[in-house]
């Protein structure tokens, strides 16, 4: 028999679709079926059931095989290598709770570590933007009730959020949007003619690497002002007829992702899109979010910020925080070899790092927490799986508009195996020995 | 330089202020950091010499590969350093007098929100030379550098005041944000050049890639940069940023392209 | 649990009417005692101060509104961070600090107890994990309601009892304090880019005013008979001429009587009044009323008010008056955050300098110390800066000084800039009053707990209170000599007791204690009709599921004390 557990947080992607239902065996350690998640949603739910998962912790030995230790075991390797270290590195937390953040905090401000979150190669430009100019911003809620104007710029939701435009940005009929879709206009910015374009009334083909060149455009454009004959591929009378149709709505969004935030002008470009979004409030309402990717980097970003005050790359090697991406960046703390540790936990930089970091990471003493075999793990010395947070241990999240949610525990993990906070106390308490602190 | 640091040594305390009024044992006994290792300047480098009892009549000659390390002379308020090698990051961070001569090249986050003196830099500079700190909209509001080389992105971004001579290149984004200050170029631009600027002067003697929209033509000037004379296109901007009124009339940042 | 016995301090108690004696205080089990075992430890404050831990009754401290700043302005934090010392962790931010810097500097200023100003319902979840990051400090948090859907349809069809059951159920599921009304009705205009500047402006759709959402919620307030009375802070903050608008809004308490069964007298608090004693019609001409703001006040005993002082320093301003932030952005191009949430309120981020060389600063400064010095009744004014809105809560000292003291009060003045206009615009000049310790003890200790409705628990060392105790290097015997020592005596406890736990000892921190998260709980009768209303709002146009917005696990508030009320 099953029983279905309901009102269940998705642990995957920035959209943190809290409606999922789960249906689970009575004894409470096996999913069957995952309802109203989409295509990714299942699959992290159903693959978490895996009979080859791996169980216990792995030690990578002289010969480059893996042995099998017990957690305790992993535990002192990790904590022996914090305490060593001159300069580790702590990274990733995005795909985890806030609780296990917390507690990695703790251990990173004991080993005067640097902290850092995988905004460093995703939204971590957004967040310099947002130092530099500020965020007018709202709830997806918001969206759901007022929005008549929608525009994605450098993201494609239909493949990175498949639900965000039905749970919140196009389709539903909210408060005082009854008709739903058909009372929106969607404007896409995007080279590529992208299955989210394919939706859109409008979809501008911005030449790559020219955003923020079009950005100051439809800021000169709401001013009245001259236009030269085309920008970034546009002919400044689309530009002028779009920034026309985002200024007579009445309420309109701005999301955005990696095509700007990780394109030539990075940070700027995020800036000139604020600033749009500034300008756009002299005559309508308009608010921007950036679509964040893992389910839990905004968490991260909100617990490093109230307890060290930045949201990522900090550097607490001196005992007290320290900021300035380009210098306490993981990126850069790797390649210029400004690092002798690592400690990866959810997130995949193995993966999505340049690979003169990944080599880096190949010749430190490493350690990579997470219930898969990832491209990190296989470079990493120690490699520590633990059950899936948000499938297998709850704990506190945040969406991509900054709201807080709990996420539930929906069935037991494998036999012995531990959640990562639990293994992070187990690290911080053996720290706390190993430095003799109270 | 003696000792090579395993990862990147952070020596704040190279400055003519830190230095003034030590004698050479002294100065070898202030604190370094290697990531979360206290040391002391003395075990990466040899010091001979002596300070001056002020720090504007103290000189420092910095010699060896420093290539790894950070904050020479950040916040020095007076005084004379000459840096022999390339350097890391954050030379004359924070510096409000006084002068710097960096031989080689700097990294990046060099003369980070300037307040005076002088910085001059014989080979390349990294990117953010003479940019404000994160968040802070009070960016470089004085003193002048100077490049022989090439410089990278995001110079001078939330100028306020100061002088930025490059001899040679520079990357993306010059001046962004700027409300003041004056920005040379001899060589060429790419792109993003004068950015949501408010209020500057911005001068290229060489090509630019990619013109920024909220640029507007404003007719041709005769005028004389840095001991050029020439005629130079002259556009104002950006004409999607906020503007000042000075007696009823509108005050742009001034960007002139030599012709 | 230990037991203590301060002796030989000088006592400055309003709840027991001591003023300055020298007498014991006995500690033992967290509370205060009448007499001390033989065992007790003893602490010696001769030539101290002792009095009770001091209340905090409005900061913003914990919440994503406050979180948003801190992530903002790195800047806030360059070169002044502190490092991990002791139990201390480290430290961060002037403006806004982060959470264990908070927890700290509160107590080592001797405060005990303080309250979360705003916190938006949908991130009650945040606000509490902030919170329990807090050493020390026991908190409450204060939902915001003046601009909550609910509300406003209920009160559109005079549905008090409706309105209180919705409060009920509120306070209880993202474990409240008390009823925070902000900007009633602007702040959903807002949502639409607009605003309400009177009392009287309609709410774009849901077509109620100001005027009635505040009656109906002083109304629901009293129908429940909650701790603390509703704490408003009106609409039109910080305009030239807002006082007109501050008056209209304090009139609506006529006639009201509070309902409780926790010695609260009051029925409405109103907030940072500094930023609504506005007169002129322009910075230009830009003037005080405080005295017409104060007037009233005095003449109206159901009402307390917090001053909101200005203190001179660069800092940030974050409040869920939504428009006024866009237009103080428009003032000084500032970086402006905000943050509109679905159905209950907003909230905007603005970094401001309140300089001495501006005449309009120095006038907020001298409007801000002429409230609490023409308001008659020490117990209905307290002493706050907003924080960190008119400067950050490290500078209440500072405060403390120019109330003390009409000798740092002109010193600040002659060191104004526009010196001649700050005086004619103000009446600062001419005010000589200088408030006494007692009085200032009324302003931050007795006065806000019992207008919190806390009046038995603390905010006073009567036997059988909690033993929140601070004890001050201040000889009050003694004649000041020079006015800063006051500052520099009220900046660094000789030491701070919480619940009977010595946490603060000469001004470092020696133990965290066992910090309690307040909340109220309010039973009303079985309403089905409210009930149904909850489950439709959340099925249609909430983005989260009612059971998840619920959620509020032990582990966000893992040591509550609620305060039971029984309103059925």
């Amino acid at each position: 028999m099953t029983k279905i557990v309901t009102d269940v947080i998705c642990p995957f992607c920035g959209t943190l679709c809290d409606d999922l239902e789960v249906a689970v065996t009575d004894d409470g350690k096996k999913i069957t079926e995952v309802y109203n998640a989409c295509v990714i949603g299942t699959e992290k739910f159903l693959h978490s059931q895996a009979s080859d998962r791996v169980t216990r912790p792995r030690l990578m030995q002289a010969d480059g095989s893996y042995k099998e230790i017990s957690y305790t075991e992993a535990a002192e390797y990790t904590a022996q290598m914090m305490a060593k270290a001159k300069k580790p590195l702590m990274y990733g937390w995005s795909s985890t709770n806030c609780e296990a953040q917390s507690m990695g905090h703790e251990i990173a401000e004991m080993a005067k570590a640097c902290v850092d979150n995988t905004a460093a190669v995703c939204h971590g430009t957004t967040l310099i933007a947002v130092q530099d100019i500020g965020l007018p911003t709202c709830t997806l809620g918001e969206v759901k009730n007022r929005a008549d104007r929608i525009v994605f710029w450098g993201c494609n939701p239909a493949h990175a959020h498949p639900r965000h435009m039905s749970r919140y940005s196009i389709f539903p009929r909210g408060f005082f949007t009854g008709k739903g879709h058909k009372n929106r206009k969607l404007v896409v910015v995007d080279p590529r003619p992208t299955d989210t374009a394919k939706m859109a009334d409008i979809h501008l083909q911005v030449t790559q690497g020219q955003d923020y060149e079009l950005l100051n455009a439809f800021r000169v454009a709401l001013k009245g002002e001259w236009l030269p004959d085309v920008v970034a591929g546009i002919p400044k009378e689309k530009i002028y007829e779009a920034a026309d149709i985002l200024k007579s709505g009445r309420f309109g969004i701005i999301f955005f992702g990696m095509g700007v935030t990780q394109s030539l002008g990075k940070n700027h470009n995020i800036d000139e899109a604020i600033a749009v979004t500034k300008d756009l409030n002299d005559y309508t309402k308009f608010s921007i979010m950036p679509m964040r990717g893992h389910y839990n980097v905004t968490g991260s970003g909100e617990v490093m910020a109230w307890q060290f005050g930045y949201p990522y790359s900090v550097d607490l090697t001196r005992g007290f925080a320290r900021y300035n991406p380009g210098d306490t960046s993981s990126i850069d703390l790797l390649s210029r070899g400004d690092v002798d540790a690592m400690f990866t936990i959810g997130s995949d930089p193995g993966a999505h790092f340049p690979f003169k970091c990944v080599k880096k990471i190949s010749e430190l003493p490493s350690v990579c927490i997470d219930p898969h075999l990832t491209p990190t793990s296989g470079v990493s010395k120690l490699h520590v799986p633990v059950a899936f947070n948000g499938v297998e241990a709850g704990g506190s999240c945040y969406r991509m508009d900054n709201v807080p949610i709990d996420c539930r525990k929906v069935v037991e993990p494998p036999e012995g195996m531990i959640t990562d906070e639990q293994f992070l106390i187990m690290v911080r308490d053996r720290l706390k020995k190993i430095k003799g602190v109270a | 330089m003696k000792n090579q640091p395993a990862l990147y040594l952070e020596a704040d305390c190279v400055s003519p202020d830190a230095f003034a009024g030590k004698t050479a044992a002294q100065i070898a006994e202030l604190c370094v950091y290697e990531g979360n290792v206290t040391s002391t300047l003395g075990k990466y480098f040899d010091v001979t010499g002596s300070a001056g009892t002020t720090a504007a009549d103290t000189k420092i000659v910095v010699k060896g590969d420093v290539k790894k390390v950070k904050y020479l002379g950040m916040k020095m308020s007076a005084g004379e350093m000459v840096i022999e090698g390339n350097a890391d990051m954050y030379v004359g961070a924070w510096m409000t007098g006084g002068k710097i001569l960096a031989k080689g090249s700097v990294d990046a986050f060099a003369a980070t929100a300037m307040k005076g003196g002088e910085l001059i830099i014989e080979g390349n500079a990294g990117n953010y030379l003479g940019a404000a700190y994160r968040g802070d909209w009070r960016g470089m509001s004085g003193g002048k550098i100077s490049v022989k080389g090439n410089a990278g992105s995001d110079i001078g971004m939330y100028m306020l005041g100061g002088e930025i001579i490059i001899n040679g290149n520079v990357d993306v984004h010059v001046a962004t944000h700027a409300e003041g200050g004056k920005v040379v170029i001899k060589g060429d631009a790419k792109s993003k050049v004068g950015g949501q600027m408010v209020e500057g002067d911005i001068y290229i003697f060489g090509s630019i890639d990619i013109m920024m929209p909220g640029f507007k033509p404003a007719g041709e000037v005769e005028l004389e940069v840095e001991g050029t004379k020439g005629k130079f296109a002259h556009f104002i901007g950006d004409m999607g940023e906020r503007h000042k009124k000075k007696k009823g009339q509108v005050i742009y940042a001034n960007l002139y392209k030599k012709i | 649990m230990s037991e203590y016995v301060i002796k030989n301090g000088h006592v400055f108690d309003p709840v027991q009417g001591i003023k300055g004696d020298k007498a014991d205080v006995a500690i033992k089990d967290g509370k205060i005692v009448e007499k001390a075992g033989s065992g007790a430890k003893v602490i010696d404050a001769k030539g101290m101060t002792v009095m009770a831990g001091a209340v905090e009754i409005h900061a913003h401290i914990a919440g994503p509104k406050v979180n948003l700043g801190r992530i903002y302005r790195p800047e806030d934090k360059l070169f002044t961070c502190t490092p991990t010392k002791g139990m201390e962790r480290m430290g961060s931010g002037n403006s806004i600090p982060s959470t264990f810097k908070t927890g700290y500097e509160y107590a080592k200023m001797g405060y005990t107890t303080c309250m979360e100003a705003a916190m938006p319902p949908m991130f009650s979840r945040h606000v509490h994990e902030e919170i329990r990051d807090t050493p020390i400090i026991d908190e409450g948090a204060f939902p915001v309601f003046g601009n909550n859907w609910f509300v406003m349809e209920y009160l559109k069809n005079y549905e008090v009892e409706n309105t209180a059951a919705y409060i009920a159920w509120m306070l209880r599921a993202t474990k409240g304090y008390a009823v925070k009304v902000v900007n009633p009705g602007g702040t959903e205009a807002w949502a639409w880019g607009l605003n309400c500047l009177t009392v009287n402006d309609p709410v774009p759709y849901f077509d109620i005013t100001p005027a009635e959402i505040v009656k109906g919620l002083i109304e629901a307030n009293e129908y429940l008979g909650l701790p603390h009375s509703m704490h408003i802070h009106p609409n039109n903050l910080g305009n030239p001429g807002c006082y007109e608008t501050t008056l209209d809004t304090l009139k609506l308490a006529e006639g009201m009587k509070a309902n409780n069964k926790f010695g609260r007298e009051s029925v409405m608090h109103l907030t940072h009044t500094q930023f609504h004693s506005y007169g002129g019609t322009n910075w230009g001409d830009f003037e005080s009323k405080a005295k017409e703001v104060t007037d009233y006040v005095n003449k109206n005993k159901n009402i307390t008010i917090d001053t909101g002082n200005v203190t001179l320093d660069e800092t940030t301003t974050m409040t869920a008056d939504g428009p006024f932030e866009h237009h103080l952005t428009g003032l000084n191009h500032l970086k402006w955050a905000n943050v509109d949430v679905e159905l209950e309120t907003a909230a905007g981020v603005v970094p401001y300098i309140y300089s001495p060389n501006i005449s309009v600063c120095a006038i907020q400064w001298a409007i801000g110390l002429e409230i609490p010095l023409m308001m008659k009744d020490p117990m209905r004014c307290y002493i706050t800066t907003d924080h960190p809105n008119a400067g950050p809560f490290t500078r209440y000292p500072r405060i403390f000084k120019w109330l003390m003291s009409t000798k740092a009060r002109e010193e600040q003045i002659n060191a104004f800039k526009h010196r001649d206009k700050v005086l004619a615009q103000t009446s600062i000049g001419s005010l000589d009053r200088e408030i006494s310790l007692y009085e200032l003890v009324q302003m931050t200790r007795a006065g806000p707990a019992k207008s919190l409705g806390l009046g038995n628990m603390c905010g006073g060392l009567k036997p059988g209170m909690d033993a929140d105790v601070a004890i001050y290097n201040f000889n009050p015997e003694k004649p000041v000599a020079n006015p800063d020592d006051i500052e520099k005596a009220f900046t660094r406890c000789a030491f701070t007791f919480k619940s009977g736990v010595e946490v603060v000892r000469n001004g470092e921190i020696v133990s965290t204690g066992h910090k309690r998260t307040l909340w109220v709980n309010a039973k009303v009768k079985d309403n089905p009709q409210v009930v149904r209303d909850i489950n439709e709002k959340f099925l249609k146009y909430y983005s989260m599921t009612q059971a998840n917005y619920e959620s509020l696990g032990h582990h966000f508030v893992p040591n509550p004390f609620a305060i039971e009320v029984d309103a059925t």
